[in-house]
């Protein structure tokens, strides 16, 4: 039984004007198999949450831990944590241009697994994995990431999800510019994932339409830095109603 | 960055990585005078001797080629070897010929040094209509200083790719003319994969005619200097120049490239990118890059760009892009140069996937690059170099 464990995380992101504290005692736990939706306003902190607990050098831990099965996760380079079996699905998924997507999922698989997968049953995951959502074979030959739309780039996160099997994935509103047929193909994906592997997520998200797809045992609202509130599913619906307002009293927003 | 409206960064620019040293946009050193009103001469005896101060000297490390500049050349026939193809002939032609000072004419006393002392000029000849590939290689040209005048004649209609296959020794200093017919589609790519100690001076002179379509790719890799100045010009209407250039500099090597294109006739089309990595104490890279839309290229498209990777400490790239524009209607012009370090942004990305460091920045690198590989359209050519960039990487200290 896999638990992911934030405890009192304290970040401050790199600005050009000096360090600026965005993270402000963040406790959060993650088991196995488990949904977690994290809902906050813009700038509230919820990607640099994302971008801590994958390392991100930009964001400086100036106190708590994150625990994968009770080891120290913010002692691990970024590659370290991902080996070890956490996965994040980017808000803006990073173009990188001259490196097929084929090229770029074999050479991440290889070094996740320690050693190449058989070529056969690489190439016919790969394939089932494109055609699951609903991805042309052309997506394979073309660089990561470049010049695909803002829906294809976040298939291509899922299909990378799906393929690299973590333990536990922060997807970074992965449902925002999804159209509805993208919106419930791409849900389809996390769900299958999480039915295959047992995959614990955290789910960032704006909008309660993805909960109809994908549903959350959790609900935590994010404001200012830190988890202001957390309940179930019923939580969220009541802030699509009801917005933000009575979480931002007194906080400083943006 | 993780901000809501920042789109994912793009590789290389020189605000985002704060780089300094680099001279990016060197607009200090746009031409007083319009490009094609450069004075131009077959004498080497018109051109004043070389100070080094000279807007087209003063990035080049003259001392170490002072013999080419001013001394006395072997201008005799070189030594060269080339494969057989259907619709292509190759041949010694001599100085009088009327094919030469067709397409160019030299603006520097080296390239003028090289007019006047070469003997006879080895003639390309392609008359061809279906695509062909022919692979003209240099490897035996020795360390004496030398003179050499190359032809390239692409008949009306024809279409080819001829490799110029440069390796082992050399010291020479050489003018390229390259005469696209009418309709014809020519694809040049010259490799400079010298030996260590190899200085290469070079001007290519290309002349599009009326419809037709050159692609030049300049690929530098080997050699102490090399420094390979491009310049084509778009002469009738509908003429199309793809100009690419490939650049690897090592520690102590100084790699070169001054592009020119001129716009004359209307209707004309060019793009520029050239793409260059350095690595190594000492290692240098220069590239300028010329634009002239004259007044009666109306309808011109037109888009240069130049970018640098810096893989070490103690390197310096040059990036020096002029647009200059003589009629109002254009379809586009455009310009970009950027030097860098790599983008973190890439890194993080394919590290967050598991791919360790230098793996990944051997990733990016081989990305970065092979844009310029990739327009190449030999297999074997593309492979080979795709192995010697791999060579260089592996000596990184990532
Ligand atoms: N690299 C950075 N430089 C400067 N400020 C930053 C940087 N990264 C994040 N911030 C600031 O930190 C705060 C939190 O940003 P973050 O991206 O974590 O918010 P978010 O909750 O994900 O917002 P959104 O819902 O808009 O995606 C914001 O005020 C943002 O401007
Ligand atoms: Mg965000």
């Amino acid at each position: 039984m896999s638990v992911l464990e934030i405890k009192d995380l304290h970040v401050n992101v790199e600005t050009d004007q000096g360090a600026k504290k965005i993270l402000r005692g963040v406790d959060l736990t993650i088991n196995e198999g488990e949904i977690h939706a994290v809902m906050g306003p813009n700038g509230s902190g919820k990607s640099t949450l994302a971008y801590t607990i994958a390392g991100h050098p930009k964001y400086h831990v100036e106190g708590g831990s994150i625990l994968l099965d009770g080891v120290e996760v913010l002692d691990m380079s970024v590659d370290e944590r991902a080996r070890a079996g956490l996965f994040l699905a980017m808000q803006y998924p990073v173009e990188i241009p001259g490196v097929t997507n084929t090229n770029f999922l074999r050479t991440a698989k290889t070094a996740i697994e320690g050693e190449a997968p058989s070529i056969r049953h690489w190439i016919k995951d790969v394939r089932t994995a494109m055609d699951a959502l609903r991805m042309d074979p052309s997506f394979a030959e073309r660089n990561v990431n470049e010049g695909f739309s803002g829906g294809e780039k976040k298939r291509n996160e899922i299909l990378q999800l799906e393929l690299l099997k973590p333990k536990f994935a922060v997807l970074d509103e992965t449902d925002s510019g999804l159209d509805v047929d993208a919106l419930k193909i791409v849900s389809e994906g996390v769900n299958r994932a999480k039915a295959n592997t047992g995959l614990g997520i955290v789910l960032i998200t704006h909008y309660t339409r993805i909960l109809r797809y994908i549903e959350p045992n959790f609900v935590h609202v994010f404001v200012n830095g830190r988890i202001a509130e957390q309940g179930g599913r019923e939580l969220a619906d009541r802030l699509e109603d009801e917005g933000y307002d009575r979480f931002l009293t007194g906080a400083n927003v943006g | 960055m993780p901000s809501s409206d920042a789109p994912a960064a793009s590789l290389v620019s020189p605000e985002q990585h704060g780089l300094k040293k680099h001279s990016d946009g060197g607009w200090g050193l746009a031409p007083v005078q319009t490009r094609s009103a450069r004075f131009a001469s077959f004498e080497h005896s018109d051109f004043p001797v070389i100070t080094g101060r000279e807007a087209v000297w003063k990035l080049s490390p003259i001392a170490k080629f002072a013999d080419l500049l001013d001394g006395e050349l072997d201008g005799s026939a070189f030594p060269y070897t080339a494969t057989d193809a259907a619709g292509v002939s190759i041949s010694w032609i001599d100085r009088t010929d009327p094919r030469i000072g067709t397409a160019g004419k030299p603006e520097e006393r080296a390239s003028a040094n090289a007019w006047t002392s070469f003997e006879k000029a080895l003639l390309i000849r392609i008359t061809g209509e279906d695509a062909t590939e022919v692979t003209v290689l240099r490897d035996a040209l020795g360390t004496a200083a030398r003179a050499a005048h190359i032809v390239i004649e692409a008949a009306p209609f024809s279409n080819a790719r001829i490799v110029l296959d440069n390796t082992g020794d050399a010291r020479i200093v050489e003018n390229v003319e390259i005469i696209v017919g009418e309709s014809a589609n020519l694809s040049m790519i010259t490799v400079q994969q010298w030996n260590d100690g190899a200085v290469h001076l070079a001007n290519h002179f290309s002349r599009v005619g009326r419809d037709a379509k050159l692609k030049h790719i300049v690929v530098s890799l080997g050699g102490s200097v090399v420094r390979l100045n491009p310049t084509t010009h778009l002469a009738e209407s509908g003429a199309d120049v793809e100009a690419y250039g490939l650049y690897f500099a090592d520690a102590g090597q100084h790699l070169e490239q001054q592009v020119y294109v001129h716009h004359e006739a209307p209707h004309t089309r060019s793009r520029v990118n050239y793409k260059g990595a350095l690595q190594g104490e000492g290692a240098r890279t220069v590239w300028i890059g010329d634009v002239l839309i004259g007044q009666q290229a109306t309808g011109t498209d037109s888009y240069e760009q130049n970018r640098n990777l810096v893989l070490s400490e103690g390197t310096r790239a040059d990036s020096i892009p002029n647009l200059e524009i003589e009629t109002g209607d254009i379809a586009g012009a455009g310009h970009a140069s950027a030097t860098g370090r790599f983008d973190d942004e890439q890194l993080f990305y394919l590290q967050s996937r598991g791919i360790p460091e230098e793996e990944a920045r051997r990733l990016v690198v081989r990305g970065f690059l092979s844009e310029i590989v990739q327009q190449i359209g030999s297999a074997p050519l593309e492979e080979r170099l795709q192995a010697v960039l791999e060579a260089e990487l592996v000596g990184t200290a990532l």
